[in-house]
């Protein structure tokens, strides 16, 4: 509890008028919690980490913390933390992302950033739905649930976020639920301590909007659906297809190296200024 | 034999910009390619690197405008250029920099429009998309070049201004201004103003990132530089935290266009000759300018009285400048390349003053001195 409190102390942002805007039960503390105590560990100086975020209930994050924070547009906040990263290299620049600032709004910015590898960790809350405005259904809206704008059920089919991110080239992909949070603080640290672009997928819930609207109860039991329904990287390999059906993968989901983009463009620059001396 | 000027050369508008803007100390661009624009991104694509400088090509041209800002948070001058589809996508992260009060420099060639509509083709369609394009009440910059040379002037001038103002400014070029290529002889270095941002003399703990201050302009910290504050779109109290508090909110809009109402006379340019006792006046922006200072130089040549002006800011409007002309000209003509977006202007000004004329083509072809003049002889 005292390490609690002096993390507290240390990251929170004091003069930031309190309460939080999240409600009661919310995965986000969870995964804001395992941020801070991977950036404790790896020790970042606060003046070096830039915290980006979009619009909704994950883009509220960085107002509470002591970084460079900020609070960007809906989708746009890896567009933002490209140009911090590319004007100053040495800052560690991190990306907080709802889903549907991911993979809905922001999905062309996503699926770019992957290929372009420029060193950017970005963490993405996946609670399947639109938190902030009510409960309406997301590009990870799993088949035939309910949202306020899928009464009838949704028809349409899920985004796996961290597939993606491995399909799109992003050297290091991982993927947690707030219930392991250990596991999680281990992905992030993982993830900010890797050269290139990094994701970390946090399977996430919303008692407030989804799990209300489909009867999943509240946040203790929707815990228990991620602790229930999640399988390591480790297990999985000992189940069948069949055992994995309505299953989802946790852990390191791909971790390669590949050239990065601020390295690639200090040669760029070399070879810039070669071809400039011999035009002189 | 002469002695060759090695300032004096043959460039295109829109290399000019590139010009300017390095001159203006911009070391970061990213874009995403569009005709007339492209020459831009091409060029600064092969200068950036060479400056340690950074050219990024992005997915569109929301990304384009986002890296800007983020770079502009960073410290870095950066800019990014485009035509009226790319323009449209920008006005959201625009907005953002207005909010926000980040410098940025967004450079737009105009085509015709709207949609697709003419990739090729010379239209001013986009004066009114400059000044009120983003949703909400916010100020905005904008300046309109005319020549090459101007291109080049008006760059550096666009990023001073942003500096200054903590506001992004608009340079609006046209497809002939930006594609027509002129003799101009470049000021040598150290000849020209350049002014950066205002940067917190106080230390980090004192910082109050978007503090009124006399001039209605907050010093600006970068990121990484100690100084570790919170930038938001909301709209936000002094210390950049997002407030619904309507004591916070109307002082705060209120300051964003005071920074810039109080000092119209740094931003404001513009050229108004003979215009006392004007038959008819021209009042004219962008490549339309040159035109009409042709056909008002043939019109004195038959005799009339013929005033000329020309907005080179057209963002805020000048009334201080076109005021005046219409209380001393008899008519006034205002020739541009769209269905009248700058004449709506004038005649809000004009309180009866005068009678306001018209000349508008949207066919993607120039306005013409004997367009203009034509016009011009139906009141002289």
């Amino acid at each position: 509890m005292e390490e609690v409190t002096k993390l507290i102390h240390k990251y929170l942002r004091h003069d930031k008028k309190f309460p939080h805007v999240w409600c009661p039960g919310c995965g986000i503390g969870i995964m804001l919690g395992a941020l801070i105590r991977a950036i404790d560990r790896i020790g970042y100086e606060k003046d070096e980490v830039v915290l980006v975020s979009g619009i909704g209930c994950s883009g509220r994050l960085p107002v509470y913390v002591d970084f460079n924070t900020l609070h960007t547009t809906h989708g746009r906040a890896l567009t933002f933390a490209t140009g911090i990263k590319l004007a100053k290299p040495g800052l560690k620049v991190i990306v907080v992302m709802g889903d549907g600032d991911a993979v809905a709004i922001g999905g062309n910015h996503f699926i770019h950033a992957a290929r372009r590898n420029i060193d950017l960790t970005a963490i993405i809350l996946n609670n399947s739905v639109y938190g902030m405005t009510g409960g309406q259904y997301s590009p990870t809206t799993p088949y035939g649930m309910r949202s306020t704008t899928t009464m009838y059920t949704n028809i349409e089919h899920a985004f796996k976020i961290s597939e993606l991110a491995v399909t799109a080239g992003a050297p290091f992909v991982g993927r947690g639920t707030v219930y392991h949070a250990t596991l999680l603080d281990g992905l992030m640290e993982k993830a900010f301590l890797k050269q290139g672009f990094s994701v970390v997928e946090v399977i996430a819930h919303c008692n407030t909007q989804y799990g209300k609207l489909n009867r999943l109860g509240g946040p203790v039991e929707m815990l228990q659906w991620q602790r229930d329904h999640a399988v390591t990287v480790e297990s999985a390999a000992k189940l069948s297809p069949k055992e994995m059906e309505d299953r989802f993968l946790i852990g390191v989901l791909a971790d390669r190296d590949l050239p990065v983009y601020t390295e690639e463009y200090d040669r760029i620059r070399e070879r810039a200024k070669l071809a400039q001396g011999k035009e002189a | 034999m002469k002695k060759r000027n090695l300032n004096e050369v043959l460039l295109q508008g829109n290399e000019a910009v590139v010009e300017g803007a390095l001159r203006a100390g911009c070391r970061f661009f990213a874009g995403y390619p569009i005709t007339p624009a492209t020459e831009i991104a091409e060029i600064m694509s092969v200068r950036m690197p060479q400056l340690d400088g950074t050219f990024i090509q992005m997915e569109d041209e929301i990304a384009s405008l986002g890296a800007v800002i983020g770079a502009s948070l960073a410290g870095t001058k950066s800019m990014t250029a485009t035509s009226g589809p790319g323009f449209s996508l920008m006005q959201e992260n625009l907005g953002f920099a207005c909010i926000a009060e980040v410098p940025c420099v967004i450079v737009d060639v105009m085509r015709g429009g709207p949609s697709t509509g003419l990739p090729t083709f010379a239209a001013q369609g986009d004066v009114m998309q400059a000044r009120w394009g983003t949703h909400g009440d916010h100020p905005m910059i904008v300046l309109s070049a005319s020549t090459v040379r101007e291109c080049f002037d008006l760059t550096i001038k666009a990023f001073n201004l942003s500096e200054r103002f903590r506001n992004p400014v608009i340079l609006l070029l046209d497809e002939v201004v930006a594609h027509m290529r002129e003799k101009v002889v470049l000021p040598e270095e150290g000849q020209v103003e350049i002014f950066d941002r205002v940067k917190p003399k106080v230390p980090p703990e004192w910082y109050i990132p978007y503090e009124d201050t006399p001039s209605g302009v907050p010093p600006m910290a970068s990121f990484g530089e100690g100084y570790r504050y919170h930038v938001t779109g909301l709209t936000h109290d002094v210390r950049g935290f997002p407030t619904s508090r309507p004591d916070e909110i109307g002082p705060f809009i209120a300051r964003l266009f005071r920074k810039i109402s109080q000092r119209f006379p740094e931003i404001q340019m513009g050229e108004v000759d003979q215009v006392e006792g004007a038959e008819i006046t021209v009042i004219a922006y962008g490549c339309v300018a040159r035109s009409a200072k042709r056909a008002v130089r043939e019109a004195r040549e038959r005799g009339i009285k013929a005033g000329f002006v020309k907005l080179t800011t057209i963002w805020p409007f000048m009334r201080s400048l076109v005021e005046p002309v219409l209380k001393t000209s008899k008519a006034v003509l205002v020739p541009e390349m769209n269905m009248g977006q700058i004449s709506r202007e004038v005649k809000r000004v004009n309180q009866g003053y005068t009678r306001v004329m018209t000349l508008n083509k949207v066919d993607g072809t120039i306005i013409t001195p004997e367009e203009i003049l034509g016009r011009m002889m139906e009141v002289a």
